[in-house]
């Protein structure tokens, strides 16, 4: 076989713990291999071994048939191999050229040759369909686009075999697809292709081979065509995973949320939310459909009184809750789990248990007559522990240590915990692998099950397919329509999420399919 | 030292018998303690909350000339004259960090600038006052006995040096401020604003709210800093002809310590001694004030980059664990 990179048993230890525990990667020339795995499973610690930044314990490294040893990154850029980064390591206010030629400036006597470089720059983007302005400033241009910078980065230094880490995490469902696109040209132009990811879509849709790694130990390498995304997601996690959440119906009961003709402008003053109306009741989730940017975040603030409304009502089980302090909306009966859970749903330098007390610290027993009840915190965090499966050293350890899905958990379970008669759940699985997704959208169903009202917000067409019982679209600042996700189509949600009504939708779908059977008769 | 053609080894040995020669040293050097304790808590505590409070030097100012006027201005048994006087003092601190804190929760206009200018404001406002009150002289009276720390009992105990009950309060204030950060609910907002004011905002607490008594606790502690030397040192007040530089210093007491209550024990702890006992440097070894100065920041900045150097190492050492 004509392997350019082969990783044979490579083992990496931190102290007492493998974090690659005899892995093997193989790596065909022109293919895209799919890395997959777990949060925390070993994923990047392996490409950052081949990438020189590890050494590793243990194993070989191969290319292109040679044993090497890759001592640091530059040895990895001479033998071709190039990385693009999940977190873009570029410099915002200098250009695309000057990005790329960064660090190994081509000098004419002296003076730096802009002008050459991006000429190069712009063949290099024609040539793979890249499309990238060369003279544009990384600062003015689109993530999408500055991933692609990075990609173009690699290329320019001569790397033929690419790593991609978790490329389609920051990016919008339209960027994912140009990328996967991207992707099969250069392979089609003879670059071999390293994608680090935890979702199993693009791994089906893209790459050749999937090689599985869990919880730092290889489970094999399989060939895509061969497998499917359930087999896929059980080689992962290490047991049976439910894509489809399983869920009765619903029985909707009294309303918990009433919106009425809500405008909220931001610090601008331009107009985010234009005239929204929205009910959620008990025992029903409703999901929020919408592309990022449509008002979704304003709507969450006004709701929960961080931001002030301008005109409309908010009530919450009939009480006006309009223009009232967080802490009072808070106390009516909402759980709020928000988008940004660094930002916003933890202290990352505070610990488990101090977290798990920052929506209820001020009540008894946690405190009493100003003064904090530490002990009682704790018990209550280990509560939170316990029952939410928040894998963590302890109450003490500093939520800046736990990974992203036990730091989501931690949220889930604060919030739940409170017993919240309506829970907004913002973006609640973003970024997360799918044991952990699977056990988010448990436990919001279980609370419609407990007959609470549930708000789901997401840019995900499955979760939102998946978990709620109805789905209102978003669309400029108003809800564009309301559909049963059991009648409705992927597609009539796409064109509704781009403005159009839901009988514009609709019929668009019906004619494309129609133009679609005719198109098989012939 | 030896570039300037001084003894290095004298010079050292006169810098630690200025500290710990005898018991007169020791109980000078731990007079000198008590104000940089209270101003590194001043500092600490703003820095916990997240604000940085350069404002500690014009708080100590006006909480010394506070001190001092109730010292002088009334008549009273001692048991209630002197927490008067102190309670004057934090007073005094706490209004002058309000104002900056007001600004900032309301305008947004950031602490630094307005706490700089507040020290300005303090030093002119605070000798104009020395002017009026001592009728266009440059000195107040001395306090009454009523309101002063000093103690015969520890002078007494120290070779008759001035050392007072202040080390006493800075170390009450010591136990205060780690009982408000560490026990009590305000603390824990306060630390919530400080490490990520948005997460503390989403909480339902009150970032501005915060913000005002974040400054108003730290000028207090300021302010009592100021009352040290108007009760205890001194025991009374003369126009100021520059900043005291104790406020500053505790800007560089309270990042030694860690802005924990028990540093700022270290931080001060150090900042004191050397100060003091670096005074005793010209007379033993005949070196000149300047070189000393340079010595004593030399070791204050050595111990400072040891400090960070074992920090970073710690911090590397738990990075490789995590992963």
């Amino acid at each position: 076989m004509n392997y350019v990179i082969e990783m044979l048993d490579v083992s990496k230890r931190f102290g007492n713990f493998y974090a690659n525990d005899h892995i093997t990667l193989q790596l065909e020339k022109g293919e895209i291999h799919a890395l997959l795995g777990e949060n925390g499973a070993g994923k990047s610690t392996l490409m950052n071994v081949l990438f020189g930044l590890y050494q590793p314990d243990g194993g070989e490294i191969r290319v292109r048939g040679e044993n090497v040893a890759i001592t640091d990154p530059n040895v990895a850029n001479d033998l071709g191999i190039g990385m693009v980064h999940q977190h873009f390591m570029l410099v915002e206010n200098l250009t695309v050229t000057e990005n790329i030629i960064l660090g190994s400036e081509p000098t004419k006597s002296g003076i730096i040759n802009i002008k050459d470089s991006a000429k190069k720059v712009a063949e290099i983007s024609r040539m793979y369909g890249l499309d990238v302005d060369p003279y544009a400033k990384i600062e003015d241009i689109s993530v999408g686009m500055q991933q692609r910078v990075e990609i173009l980065k690699t290329l320019y230094r001569g790397a033929d075999i690419l790593i991609f880490d978790e490329p389609t995490a920051s990016l919008t469902p339209q960027e994912i697809d140009e990328l996967l696109n991207i992707m099969k040209k250069l392979v089609a132009e003879g670059k071999s292709i390293i994608l680090i990811t935890h979702k199993l879509a693009e791994i089906m849709n893209v790459s050749d081979k999937v090689t599985v790694i869990r919880k730092g130990k290889g489970i094999g390498t399989v060939i895509t065509s061969e497998t499917n995304p359930e087999e896929l997601a059980t080689l992962m996690v290490g047991r049976q995973v439910t894509f489809k959440t399983e869920k009765g119906p619903s029985q909707p009961t009294e309303e918990v949320l009433k919106i009425e003709n809500l405008q909220v402008n931001d610090y601008r003053g331009v107009a985010k939310l234009k005239g929204l109306n929205l009910s959620v009741r008990r025992g029903e989730i409703i999901g929020i459909a919408g592309i990022d940017g449509n008002g979704q975040s304003e709507l969450i603030e006004a709701i929960t009184g961080l931001t002030k409304v301008k005109s409309g009502k908010i009530f919450i089980n009939d009480e006006d809750v309009t223009n009232k302090k967080p802490r009072k909306i808070t106390e009516t009966g909402i759980g709020h789990i928000p988008q940004d859970r660094h930002k916003h749903g933890l202290i990352l330098d505070f610990s488990v248990a101090y977290n798990s007390a920052l929506q209820s610290y001020y009540h008894e027993p946690l405190s009493k007559g100003g003064i904090m009840n530490y002990k009682e915190i704790n018990e209550r965090a280990g509560e939170i522990i316990k029952e939410y499966d928040v894998r963590t050293q302890g109450a003490h350890e500093l939520a800046r240590a736990l990974s992203g899905g036990n730091q989501q958990k931690l949220i889930i379970g604060r919030e739940i915990m409170r017993n919240p008669d309506l829970l907004i759940a913002a973006l609640p699985t973003r970024g997360l692998d799918v044991g952990a997704i699977e056990f988010i959208h448990r436990r919001l169903i279980e609370q419609r099950d407990k007959g609470k009202a549930v708000l789901l917000i997401t840019f995900e067409l499955d979760e939102v397919m998946n978990v709620s019982d109805k789905i209102a679209v978003m669309y400029d600042g108003t809800i564009v329509g309301t559909v049963n996700p059991k009648e409705t189509t992927e597609q009539a949600l796409g064109l509704m999420m781009a403005g159009h009504s839901k009988d514009v939708a609709e019929k668009k779908v019906l004619a494309a399919e129609k133009d679609g059977d005719e198109h098989h008769v012939e | 030292m030896l570039i300037s053609d001084y003894n290095p080894i004298t010079g050292y040995i006169a810098l630690w018998n200025g500290i710990f020669g005898d018991s007169y040293a020791i109980g000078e050097t731990i007079r000198q303690i008590s104000p940089y304790l209270l101003a590194g808590l001043a500092v600490a505590f703003a820095f916990r909350t997240g604000l940085f409070n350069i404002g500690v030097e014009g708080q100590l100012i006006v909480g010394w000339f506070a001190a001092a006027y109730v010292g002088i201005a009334f008549d009273l048994p001692k048991i209630i004259h002197l927490p008067f006087a102190l309670i004057a003092a934090a007073a005094a601190g706490a209004l002058w960090g309000l104002v900056p804190g007001i600004l900032k929760a309301t305008l947004k206009v950031h602490e630094v600038i307005v706490t700089i200018m507040m020290n300005y404001i303090a030093l002119h406002v605070v000798n104009a006052l020395i002017k009026t009150l001592s009728g266009g002289g440059f000195k107040l009276e001395r306090i009454h006995q009523s309101a002063s720390l000093r103690s015969e009992f520890l002078s007494n105990l120290t070779d008759y040096s001035t050392l007072h009950y202040g080390i006493f309060v800075a170390l009450a204030m010591v136990v205060v401020m780690w009982f408000i950060l560490e026990k009590t609910k305000t603390g824990f907002e306060l630390k919530s604003v400080g490490y990520n004011d948005n997460a503390a905002r989403y909480a339902g607490m009150s970032a501005n709210k915060n913000i005002v008594l974040a400054m108003v606790i730290s000028g207090a502690f300021a302010g009592l800093g100021g009352a040290m030397e108007a009760l205890g040192t001194f025991g009374n007040m003369s126009s100021m002809g520059g900043f005291t530089g104790i406020g500053f210093d505790g800007i560089a007491v309270a990042l030694l310590g860690a802005n924990t209550p028990l540093g700022v024990i270290f931080g001060a702890t150090l900042f004191g001694s050397l100060k003091y006992g670096a005074n005793n440097m010209p007379n033993e070894a005949g070196i000149p004030v300047e070189i000393v100065s340079i010595i004593i920041a030399l070791v204050i900045f050595f111990v400072a980059c040891g400090y960070i150097i074992r920090v970073g190492l710690i911090r590397l050492r738990n990075k490789k664990e995590e992963k």
